[in-house]
């Protein structure tokens, strides 16, 4: 399992850096899903089946989306022109790398209560959690997917 | 064992969301800060799914994933349609240009 | 014909995707100027392993290869990375007949993914599980083509689109020259068509487990005549799945992506709902 989280964990990290190096957007929404893909393995590792595989499928979708509003909208889509469209750097940099100390510093500090393997199967507890303790999640989520609907068409469509 | 595992993912967590800051914080076109959002969302989700694995039993963590999961698709939508409206309106896919919102 | 390599059509002689695999086999590659083949070929090789990852989960008889308990959603999750793939291929030769039909695959995923989703989760609630073979298990009564002929009529369709082909081969289209395909030859080009005829296969196989009873005889025909041959059973259904298949090819004609995304959200989703809210009413009463 160590192995497994380094090994995984290494190709995330490692795609998610290279999303911000290369010059063409198809590559970079490519390096994105394999990123998300690492996670979503992970997670069927750990034993949420279900939820590794709803990230695999909802990511695919959602990537290739985005690569046409990045061919749609960007101004050398295909990296043909080398060029950095970056600002603030080093700011950028440093601030990432505060972020990453804290947060790594809190992971390897801070004594976490470990209780093992759970028991029932993770797919039904889910349902039955969505569906019953935590209906009031379960609503939020679907009336804030109805508003952005709503709200992204209201937002995008054309007025001419 | 349980415990070096989860903070072990947990570091990769942390170095998922730093990455996604970064790039947030230094690219300039809008398309490519939502994809620097979307890792910090996705590094959110190994950490959930970490807790998950080491406290077991308990449904929070997974609730906590199908949230993130929802939060990313309302940030995608919400980020492409701002994205194509400010393009309409000022064909800028720079967040340097699109400075002054007013007007 | 380069547009029709590949594509193998009624009325070809009976070894002629024999003979195209092997001249594509032996077909040297073609490069355009300014190209990405790095990532193509990662799509064009996505491609055939999603159909076998999606086949992998389908029951073959009374057993899958593996036996997933959430095995519904993997095989929805590996059929989507075509979307992928066939965008890949289409981007990677920098050319316009095949970026744009590259394009066409996203329109056209958007339109039949809901309802593909919506008519593969309702037998999922009337049998109350997501694994395959227990879907299967639970119609030894009645087969759910039968009780929920919508949803399948739906997942047939949508097994076509999914794999961008026969009414749905817009990506491909003879329009663009082949489309996606155009500039890729020899075994670029095979991969493709061999992984859209693999996914329309895997497809077709998972109908039988989740609309027709999978391994089991059909409840009219009282004793088992063959019995102790689940596979047979399977293969037999398959082969009938596949001709239905084979035969809406031959009388639909190809659909403009624009109108089957219209279809899709203003009949077919609502369709979808409809059914698989029957179904949960009548499960949970």
């Amino acid at each position: 399992m160590i192995a497994l989280v380094g090994a995984l964990g290494v190709v995330a990290v490692g795609t998610g850096l290279l999303v911000f190096t290369v010059n063409s957007m198809a590559r970079a929404t490519f390096l994105l899903l394999a990123s998300f893909v690492a996670v979503a393995v992970l997670l069927i590792a750990f034993g949420l089946g279900y939820l590794g595989t709803v990230i695999v499928l909802m990511m695919t979708i959602e990537m290739m989306i985005m690569a046409v509003f990045m061919v749609m909208l960007m101004m050398n889509p295909a990296g043909l022109m080398p060029m950095t469209m970056v600002h603030n750097r080093w700011g950028s940099w440093a601030i990432a790398l505060v972020v990453f100390g804290l947060l790594a510093a809190g992971a390897w500090l801070v004594p976490f209560p470990t209780t093992g393997r759970a028991a029932q199967d993770p797919t039904v507890a889910l349902g039955d959690a969505l569906m019953g303790p935590q209906m009031l999640t379960m609503m939020t989520l679907g009336l804030a997917l109805l508003a952005t609907i709503v709200g992204t068409v209201a937002v995008a469509v054309s007025r001419r | 064992m349980t415990e070096l595992v989860l903070r072990i993912a947990l570091t990769v967590a942390a170095a998922l969301v730093a990455t996604g800051l970064y790039g947030a914080l230094s690219q300039q076109s809008i398309v490519m800060i939502m994809m620097g959002l979307e890792l910090v969302v996705n590094g959110l989700i190994l950490g959930a799914g970490a807790f998950w694995w080491a406290g077991g039993g308990g449904t929070d963590a997974s609730v906590l994933v199908v949230v993130l999961v929802t939060v990313m698709a309302v940030e995608m939508a919400l980020g492409f349609a701002v994205a194509l409206a400010l393009y309409r309106a000022r064909q800028v896919d720079l967040t340097d240009d699109a400075a002054e919102l007013a007007g | 014909m380069a547009a029709g390599a590949g594509a193998v059509t009624a009325g070809d002689h009976p070894a002629t995707p024999v003979v195209e695999t092997l001249r594509l086999l032996a077909k040297q590659r073609r490069r355009t100027p300014a190209d990405d083949p790095a990532l193509a070929r990662i799509g064009l090789t996505v491609l055939p392993v999603a159909a076998v990852l999606a086949l992998a989960v389908v029951p073959l008889g009374d057993t899958a290869p593996v036996d997933l308990d959430v095995g519904v959603v993997w095989f929805n999750a590996m059929e989507v990375l075509a979307w992928f793939a066939v965008w890949v291929a289409g981007w990677g030769p920098n050319a316009v007949t095949s970026l744009a039909g590259g394009y066409r695959m996203l329109p056209l995923g958007l339109a039949y993914e809901l309802p593909h989703m919506l008519a593969i989760i309702t037998p999922a609630i009337a049998a109350g599980s997501l694994a395959p073979a227990t879907i299967a298990a639970a119609q030894h009564d009645l087969w759910y083509a039968v009780w929920m002929p919508a949803a399948f009529v739906l997942y047939l369709v949508s097994v076509a689109a999914m794999a961008f082909w026969g009414p749905f081969a817009a990506p491909l289209g003879r329009d663009l020259a082949g489309g996606a395909v155009a500039e890729h030859a020899g075994l670029g080009r095979l991969l493709l068509h061999a992984g859209r005829w693999m996914l329309l296969t895997a497809g077709a196989a998972m109908a039988v487990p989740l609309f027709l009873g999978g391994g089991a005889p059909p409840p009219i025909t009282g004793p088992d005549p063959f019995p102790g041959l689940p596979a047979l059973w399977f293969a037999v259904k398959l082969v009938v799945v596949i001709g239905l298949l084979l035969a809406a090819r031959r009388v639909v004609p190809m659909l403009r992506t624009a109108r089957f995304v219209t279809l899709a959200w203003t009949v077919l989703i609502p369709l979808a709902v409809a059914q698989a809210l029957v179904v949960t009413v009548v499960v949970l009463t």
